[in-house]
């Protein structure tokens, strides 16, 4: 039984959420570069263009990309051979949250009540969802999920007699009607399957997938490009002002299902597209 | 007061008259010089009872600007931390009567309500949008920052802020023209 000390969990929690604001991955610059070698409109270019200088900024100056830091949704898989030590295993990523967020500049944003909007002072709690995994290791992801594209997130519950193409049409109703509200180029993250909550939770888990890679399943894939080729017809561009790139990506991840049930979750995330991993 | 830049861009000083409103069109790249309020839900809130009571709000809206924003904290040194728009149609329920009393601007991101756009027409005002996303560069062009009212409401607290060329675009004019509607009409294929 290896053993991982809750500090240590903390430490590495409080890096990720200050890094992964002041610190666009390289997937999204290679996006930002690709959308401007083919984007036709010169408001939807000069919006490109001042991203990319943004995501220079932020890392450079340690100004947060976005002024909405986020509420930090961490993915956590925790080997099955590991015993944590010093604590429970929640507070002490809610710690390195608090700490990350405090230090780091960032904004609080999370209200401790949804009626009473009290401010908690420092972007805590976090969104903890847990997997037990074979192994020793300890997987933290963290995400900084802004909370204007979240907004836009929806669910629909489809019929098996709506099949793919209601998925697809549905996905892409999805970024219509987030539009402007939601900072495109959007990325859609997709849970086709399983229950009402279980595709909830794959939107949000297929965000963390490098963008621009295929996945990995050819059929989904195949969907995947067609909902992109699709979105980026829809005409609404860099922050609404009109152009060719409305997404950047979809990322789809499915589970097995009811056979009444065609659950369908589409979590809207924006180009402040900011995540870290890091394995302990 | 705005002038026309060698650019094409118009160049906007505050505080903005109905016959600056009028000449500002859907699409128009701005760059606001002078004071920019800050307020968004919770500082939105606070002033709407205010108007219902008809007593004086903690800032003169007459022919200002709302920016609908809650930046993040300074480091030290720094006047303020990313400060880009957030949603504006959350606080569409709010801006009608705001219009009525003398504001002439909104700054956001996203689309607006029918009952903004028409408040737009019969008031005169324009609504702005910036570059959601884009908090970073646009703190640059921030150049004082003093909370104003509700500091207790800590990033949602209402700020004034004094901008230099803070780059922004006419979303919805008063003639009932819309950037969003227009430019996906443009590239839609």
């Amino acid at each position: 039984m290896r053993e991982i000390h809750v500090s240590a969990i903390t430490d590495a929690v409080k890096k990720l959420c200050i890094d992964a604001n002041l610190d666009l991955e390289p997937d999204m610059l290679r996006a930002f570069d690709r959308a401007l070698a083919t984007e036709r409109s010169p408001a939807g270019k000069q919006v490109l263009q001042i991203l990319k200088d943004n995501a220079q900024m932020a890392r450079t100056k340690l100004i947060p990309y976005c002024q909405d830091t986020g509420f930090a949704v961490c993915f956590v898989e925790l080997g099955q051979d590991v015993r944590i030590t010093g604590g429970p295993l929640a507070d002490a990523i809610n710690a390195g949250v608090g700490q990350g967020y405090t230090e780091g500049y960032l904004r609080a944003s999370i209200a401790r009540s949804p009626f009473d909007r009290v401010n908690t002072g420092d972007n805590t709690p976090a969104v903890i969802h847990m997997d037990v995994v074979p192994g020793a290791t300890l997987k933290l992801m963290v995400m900084a999920k802004g909370g204007g594209c979240e907004n836009r997130s929806k669910y629909k519950m489809l019929t098996p007699a709506d099949g793919p193409e209601g998925v697809k049409d549905w996905i892409l109703e999805c970024i219509k009607t987030a539009g402007p509200d939601a900072c495109p180029p959007l990325i859609a993250g997709v849970g086709v399957g399983g229950t009402f909550e279980k595709a909830a939770i794959l939107s949000k888990r297929a965000l963390f997938r490098e963008i621009g890679s295929p996945n990995p399943d050819p059929a989904l894939d195949a969907i995947e490009k067609e909902v992109l080729e699709r979105a980026n017809r829809l005409g609404i561009g860099p922050q609404g002002y009109g152009g060719d790139t409305t997404a950047f990506a979809i990322h789809i991840l499915t589970y097995p299902c009811h056979i009444t049930s065609l659950p369908v979750a589409v979590t809207i995330e924006c180009h402040a597209h900011r995540h870290k991993e890091a394995t302990l | 007061m705005i002038t026309i830049g060698t650019d094409g861009s118009k160049d906007i000083t505050t505080p903005l008259s109905d016959a600056d409103v009028e000449s500002l069109k859907a699409g128009d790249r701005v760059r606001i010089t002078g004071v920019l309020y800050t307020a968004r839900d919770a500082a939105h809130g606070r002033l709407m009872p205010l108007i219902e009571r008809g007593e004086k709000l903690p800032i003169d809206v007459r022919g200002q600007i709302i920016y609908y924003t809650g930046p993040s904290p300074a480091r030290p040194g720094e006047i303020v931390g990313s400060i880009g728009p957030t949603t504006a149609s959350r606080m569409d329920k709010y801006t009608p009567a705001l219009l009525k009393l003398g504001l002439k601007g909104t700054i956001g991101k996203g689309y607006r309500g029918q009952a903004v756009k028409d408040a737009l027409k019969q008031h005169k005002g324009v609504y702005f949008g910036a570059i959601g996303g884009a908090g970073a560069v646009l703190s640059r062009f921030v150049k004082k920052l003093e909370i104003v009212a509700h500091a207790d409401l800590g990033t949602e607290a209402i700020r004034r802020l004094e901008v230099e060329n803070f780059p922004a675009i006419v979303v919805n004019d008063c003639h009932g023209n819309d950037l969003y509607q227009e430019g996906m009409k443009a590239y839609a294929r």
